[in-house]
């Protein structure tokens, strides 16, 4: 394995810590991900399906809080900037490249399938987790949630549940 | 004081923030390693417990910078966005999120960076996430029960189990370094070697750091300790105070003077009852809160504060004095002495000392025309304490 390439995990999570209580000192909230992908599906929903979105009752309340466009948002931008971060530090590091990543017992197809699954998943329990892994879980705790904290438990409880159902994934 | 949003940073300049705050994320999770989803299931295989790592670092760092901050009142929890609590919602939303991080291998943030460099899977799981979500808008009204069943409000940890936060924050260090010994170990086992060399000293340096940061604070007292002092204190000699007496005032309020700011801190039946000109009610032990600085900060402004007694007014003069409101005067005597020489004024009976002739003609002018001015000027709001709290959350 080449571990060599990473950043030390402590020296990251310390930097990440620093960001998140910076993020908050400026902002009064904490980082976020999946938030940004709601307001872009919410965003590209009202434009290219505007008459069905007006009798919805999520829309109804959804109208109700957000006066804004939905894509002029904290998130939005946040998650944009995630994309050239990310992006500079591959190009650092030396790890830009187009690849599919999959453990070694599956083929690309059931790969492709299981990410997308997978990620449906998260997405829709994000919504009833009211954010996720970074705008409940880490964020939550940064500002101790209860609510936050409870999520976090639930998120790394429930993989942990099902990690052995779903090992053929990912080990040999 | 935080958070600078909105009061002391535009929107569209917090959009600009936002991006950099994003870069500087986006950045980090890649270094550690957080844009390969093979090493980011390891936590749940055992082989590599990089997330682990990373995640509990974080979440104490941030942890333990909030209770420092708030200790010295450099943010406003009050203002600051607290996930809230729906209980059945937040277990069974969280339970799916952990189903859905086993089988795709990310979560949204980390599907995002391992996209941003070329992992088709990801980029894959980025869009299933769209989908996902767009699943919950379409069937809303079917999910409606359970995402709003058992809405608990914004608790923390401190009022939900009724221990501090920093006991909270120290247990969640004493979590992680046993939890980082033991995958160590793990680790150890399932692969040769351990993922992470990380030397005990290194560790040992960093929770050194945390205890000197988490100690230090009950060496400095906060603003909440003092008010406890101020509340039980009964001799004001050591301080001085800068009076001004009904007689000043009432000349300025006859007058007309607009240079003149009450803020009364009796209760607010009192004040609803009877209040001086365009006063504004307060309990001083919330001095801390961000309105205040508006208030307190203007320019040529006498800003007086007026209880029934002295003693409740010299309270709440030093709790101004202790979050930087220096230039504050109170009602020589409290209201009752106000009242009593101005207000309810009576010539007193028999011989009338020169000196006193003009005051005394000036009160008697005075009880006849202020109550006019009084009532005309009554504070018609009675000013709501409730800040707004920042909305967050995805």
């Amino acid at each position: 394995m080449e571990n060599n390439q990473y950043m030390n995990p402590f020296t990251a999570g310390i930097l990440l810590g620093l960001l998140l209580l910076l993020t908050i000192f400026i902002t009064g909230r904490g980082l976020g991900a999946s938030g940004a992908v709601k307001s872009a599906v919410i965003g590209i929903e009202k434009t290219v399906a505007t008459s069905h979105t007006e009798n919805m009752r999520f829309y109804e309340e959804y109208n109700d809080t957000h006066a804004e466009n939905p894509l002029k948002s904290f998130l939005v931008f946040e998650v944009i900037g995630v994309l050239i971060g990310a992006f500079i530090s591959g190009m650092i590091s030396n790890r830009l490249k187009f690849t599919l990543e999959k453990g070694d017992g599956i083929t690309s197809k059931t790969r492709i399938a299981m990410a997308l699954l997978g990620g449906a998943l998260f997405g829709f329990g994000a919504q009833f987790g009211r954010g996720c892994t970074s705008g409940a879980a880490l964020s939550g705790m940064g500002v101790f949630s209860t609510g936050g904290i409870l999520t976090m438990f639930a998120i790394f409880g429930g993989a942990y549940a099902f990690a052995y159902f779903f090992r053929k994934l990912w080990l040999n | 004081m935080g958070p600078l949003v909105p009061d002391l940073i535009s929107t569209e300049l917090s959009l600009i923030i936002a991006l950099l705050i994003g870069i500087a994320f986006g950045f980090l999770l890649e270094q550690a390693g957080f844009s390969s989803s093979k090493k980011l299931v390891g936590l749940f295989y055992g082989y590599d417990f990089t997330v682990l790592r990373v995640f509990m670092t974080a979440g104490i760092t941030a942890m333990v910078g909030v209770i420092v901050l708030n200790h010295y009142h450099l943010i406003d929890m009050n203002i600051i966005y607290i996930n809230p609590l729906f209980l059945w919602s937040a277990i069974v939303g969280g339970a799916i999120m952990g189903l859905g991080f086993v089988i795709g291998g990310y979560c949204p943030g980390t599907s995002i960076c391992a996209a941003a460099i070329g992992k088709k899977d990801a980029m894959y799981f980025v869009l299933g996430s769209a989908i996902g979500v767009l699943i919950f808008i379409e069937g809303y009204p079917m999910f409606e029960g359970l995402y709003k069943a058992a809405n608990l409000g914004n608790p923390q940890l401190e009022t939900t189990f009724n221990i501090p936060n920093p006991i909270f924050a120290f247990l969640f260090v004493v979590i992680a370094i046993v939890a980082f010994t033991l995958v160590t170990k793990i680790e150890r086992n399932k692969n040769e070697a351990p993922v992470c060399r990380t030397s005990n000293r290194y560790l040992a340096a960093l929770a050194a750091v945390a205890f000197f940061i988490g100690t230090s604070q009950l060496f400095v007292s906060s603003h909440s300790d003092h008010l406890k002092e101020i509340e039980s204190m009964t001799d004001f000699s050591d301080y001085k105070f800068k009076e001004i007496t009904s007689d000043e005032i009432a000349i300025r309020m006859l007058r007309k003077d607009r240079s003149l700011q009450f803020i009364d801190v009796r209760s607010q039946e009192e004040f609803k009852e009877f209040a001086l000109p365009n006063a504004i009610l307060a309990d001083y032990k919330n001095f801390i809160a961000r309105d205040w600085e508006k208030i307190f900060r203007v320019d040529g402004q006498i800003t007086v504060i007026y209880a029934e007694d002295e003693t409740t007014e010299k309270r709440a003069v030093l709790a101004a004095r202790d979050v930087g409101f220096d230039d504050v005067y109170l009602l020589k005597g409290g209201l009752s002495e106000f009242r009593k020489n101005i207000l309810e004024f009576n010539k007193p009976e028999g011989p009338i000392e020169a000196s006193m002739k003009d005051t005394y003609r000036f009160r008697e002018l005075a009880s006849k025309e202020l109550p006019r001015i009084i009532e005309e000027a009554k504070p018609k709001v009675v000013k709501t304490e409730k800040t707004k709290r920042v909305l967050g959350g995805c």
